[in-house]
């Protein structure tokens, strides 16, 4: 209703205040994720630990990393595989 | 046993000093006992928003230092019954007090005052951290701008990383004629980024400036907006649901025949 009154009487929200917002709330997506590198260490080992199941990978060559465009924020992982393991028999029995 | 309030923002500036020296003054006219705390050491201004800069003998070094006791670094205040002043020092820093002496200190307040209201400087430094260390809650005070809402964020996160739970947002500055014409963010854009309770809003008023020169609290001026919003807290603080005040300078129908008439 209020919206309505508003733009009736040309009071149209299009100033500068929806800059002022869209800036504010990406600069605070980045700000609220902020990750420390000690908490991106722990993923880290805990990533390796989950895919040397699977695969064998490039350990030192491994990157992860927080990335972000205007609209979000991603966790991207650079993760080279050497080669694939053979996978044991209980985890193709389906677990 | 009374509490412990800090009013914080991160940014400076945006007038957590005139909060805490309007809180104190309201809460007092409603006969309350209240104790301002000035945690801004180095930078000591609450004595002078007050109108007590002449007055002061010794600070809250003085107390936790132990070269006096607390009663006598109390100053009382001219106008409210009730209502006391602890100034900060002016020629130490901000590491002065520990957070130990900080808890020892209002835990020492709350027993004999109702509201224990600390005046906490901007950053998120150890200043910061030694004027929120003995509070119960939080109030943060921010204005309408990219900057400030930002900090508040900040500031919100460190409180609640210190326990310091469900903090109260006081929204400072506001020109309702620019939120109208959508130039500044609203109480609603703001409530939505920050995502905590509304504690009350308090316009941009001429009032404030002039109050603040002779050193009185804006609250007991029965004319001014910003007086209104200031006691209108005030109610809030003590509990009762007091409606949000209309910002907007005149009714609807008054704007709206100015707007026909062509004055706005």
């Amino acid at each position: 209703m209020l919206e309505f009154l508003n733009r009736v009487f040309g009071r149209e929200a299009g100033g500068s205040k929806n800059v002022a917002k869209e800036r504010l709330r990406l600069v605070l997506v980045h700000d609220r994720a902020s990750v420390s590198p000690q908490l991106l260490q722990t993923l880290k080992t805990e990533l390796i630990k989950v895919i040397e199941k699977y695969m064998d990978i490039d350990e030192e060559a491994l990157e992860i990393n927080l990335d972000s465009n205007e609209t979000q924020v991603a966790l991207v992982a650079s993760i080279p595989v050497k080669g694939m393991k053979r996978v044991t028999r209980h985890l193709a029995s389906g677990i | 046993m009374g509490e412990v309030i800090v009013v914080t923002s991160g940014k400076g500036g945006v007038g957590k000093t005139t909060t805490t020296a309007n809180l104190g003054a309201g809460l007092a006219a409603h006969g309350h006992r209240v104790v301002l705390v000035d945690a801004d050491i180095g930078l000591r201004n609450l004595d002078v928003v007050l109108g007590l800069e002449n007055r002061i003998v010794y600070d809250i070094t003085d107390v936790t230092g132990g070269h006096c006791r607390l009663r006598q670094a109390l100053i009382k205040d001219k106008r409210f019954e009730g209502l006391f002043l602890l100034p900060a020092a002016q020629t130490k820093d901000k590491t002065a007090v520990s957070p130990d002496q900080m808890k020892a200190l209002c835990e020492e307040l709350k027993q004999e005052f109702d509201y224990v209201i600390i005046d906490c400087p901007a950053g998120i430094e150890q200043g910061f951290r030694n004027a929120i260390a003995g509070a119960d809650k939080a109030i943060v005070v921010t204005t309408p701008e990219v900057a400030a809402v930002r900090d508040a964020d900040r500031i919100i996160g460190l409180l609640e990383a210190a326990e310091l739970r469900d903090p109260k947002l006081i929204i400072n500055r506001i020109r309702p004629r620019m939120v109208r014409h959508g130039d500044m963010m609203s109480i609603e854009d703001i409530i939505d980024i920050l995502a905590i309770d509304l504690l009350g809003v308090v316009p941009e008023d001429e009032a404030v400036v002039i109050s603040t020169n002779r050193g009185e609290p804006v609250v007991q001026d029965e004319r001014s907006r910003s007086g209104q919003a200031y006691r209108n807290i005030v109610r809030r603080i003590k509990g009762e649901p007091v409606p949000m005040m209309n910002l907007d300078e005149g009714g609807f129908m008054s704007r709206f025949l100015r707007r026909m008439i062509g004055l706005s």
